[in-house]
């Protein structure tokens, strides 16, 4: 079970650790500073936060002592052009960080806007464009969900086999790659965009998956809280089916699978795209445990005056046991749960707006 | 040599007190303050060289124009600032 787990927010890294039946909230980290991604890798204890300045750029950080100390690293950038386009591209956001696999210890990933993958071979020390993905000429059709450009927002290494990756882009559907990055395929048949003309709904590459989470046990359950809806697939991403007529929207952002039971998910509903706040101003979480037949509406503890929070993609996580689950919103609370999601309980109401919160 | 100084909102994430360097362009002036200070460059340029967006820089109090390439030219009295664009938020 996790006794601790970090909030990125956009005015600093705040860690919540377990004091009895509480959670206890330490001096913030980067007070101020926009913080996009945070990573705690289990392997090595590595706590890793991504930093978007705004003036001064995309930065990122790494502490060996859990947040005491913090060693600016190298961020991922982009090659300098050679001939000087003026429209060469620069790194503007660090939107996801991810452990590599148990076997490549010092590895790490980023996804970033505009959508691209890199990989660190020497936690964080330096990193490596992955060309194989930027130069995908299926890229080009990518384009961006909420930002000006595209990014990616999902980075799934699959416990078995580290070198089998999927990613989500938003707006450039699902990719897999079988050896680590170095050829890659579109993936997501059976995911359906009903904001594209009639007959690019089914098109692969211009998806917009919200965000993709894994079942740890079972790698091959992925759940997908798309733009149109949630999505399930038994098969690595390679297909999907819709889970259609959930109540009372299906419409939302970020999703956590449980990390034991394939059957189980949470889901965080908001009204629809024009309107991303809770609907009827209830905020509820949505868990289903029997692979999205029925959903229970989980509201103990939660908004029920009217409330506008909204989770986003990556402010939703379970801990390792599946029992504990935290959640932070873009108007600053931040709650969590003892008992897969059954009850809530809110440990701030003040927090700036949430990006992500993480299990450590 | 040119004198450099860096606006205060920089000082919270990296020394960067006042420098020298001999004239020539922005970009020639900023290479060899980035040889001594080689964390500064990505706090003001982006990954392809060019100046970020909410950075500005002011030669003898005006603004350069240049901010792709760094081309205007710096005289070895010229006063160099490095400032922040405001933002909200």
């Amino acid at each position: 079970m996790s006794d601790v787990f970090y909030v990125a927010s956009r005015k600093g890294l705040f860690t919540y650790r377990r004091d009895g039946a509480d959670w206890v909230s330490g001096a913030p980290a980067f007070l101020g500073e926009p913080v996009s991604a945070v990573l705690k890798d289990k392997r090595d204890g590595a706590l890793y936060a991504a930093l978007n300045l705004g003036h001064f750029g995309v930065k990122l950080h790494r502490s060996d002592d859990d947040g005491a100390s913090w060693k600016e690293l190298p961020a991922p950038a982009f090659a300098k052009s050679a001939d000087g386009d003026e429209n060469a591209p620069s790194v503007e956001l660090v939107w996801t960080l991810a452990a590599g696999g148990a076997d490549e210890r010092d590895a790490i990933w980023a996804g970033t806007i505009p959508g691209a993958l890199f990989r660190s071979d020497d936690r964080g020390e330096s990193w490596k464009l992955i060309d194989s993905l930027w130069n995908q000429p299926e890229r080009q059709g990518w384009f961006g969900g909420g930002y000006d450009n595209p990014g990616i927002h999902s980075v799934l290494v699959d416990p078995r086999d580290s070198a089998k990756l999927t990613l989500g882009v938003s707006c450039g559907g699902i990719w897999k790659s079988d050896d680590r990055g170095v050829s890659w395929r579109l993936a997501g048949r059976g995911l359906r965009a009903a904001f594209l003309p009639p007959e690019q709904t089914n098109d692969l590459n211009t998806q917009d998956p919200h965000r993709l989470a894994l079942c740890k046990s079972a790698p091959d359950t992925i759940w997908c809280q798309h733009h149109n809806g949630v999505f399930l697939s038994r098969d690595g991403a390679d297909t999907f089916e819709e889970i259609r007529d959930i109540p009372p929207a299906v419409f939302g952002f970020a999703v956590a699978a449980h990390p034991n039971d394939p059957d189980t998910a949470w889901l965080v509903p908001g009204v629809k795209d024009e309107c991303r706040v809770p609907v009827d101003g209830k905020l509820i979480v949505n868990k289903t445990i029997d692979s999205g037949k029925t959903f229970f509406a989980m509201c103990d503890g939660l908004p029920q005056t009217p409330s506008y929070d909204l989770v986003y993609r990556h402010a939703l996580d379970v801990d390792e046991t599946g029992a504990r689950l935290a959640m932070g919103s873009t108007t600053g609370n931040l709650w969590a749960s003892d008992d897969g999601g059954q009850k809530w309980r809110a440990l701030s109401r003040h927090l700036p707006p949430v990006s992500q919160v993480a299990f450590g | 040599m040119a004198r450099v100084e860096f606006t205060d909102n920089l000082q919270k994430h990296l020394a960067c007190p006042p420098m020298t360097a001999p004239g020539g362009t922005v970009r020639a002036v900023l290479d060899a303050i980035f040889e001594e200070n080689t964390t500064l460059r990505s706090y003001l340029l982006d990954d392809q060289g060019r100046l970020r967006k909410h950075v500005n820089i002011f030669i003898n109090g005006e603004m350069i124009r240049d901010c792709s390439n760094l081309s205007d030219p710096v005289a070895d009295n010229d006063r160099v600032f490095v400032f922040q664009a405001l933002s909200g938020g």
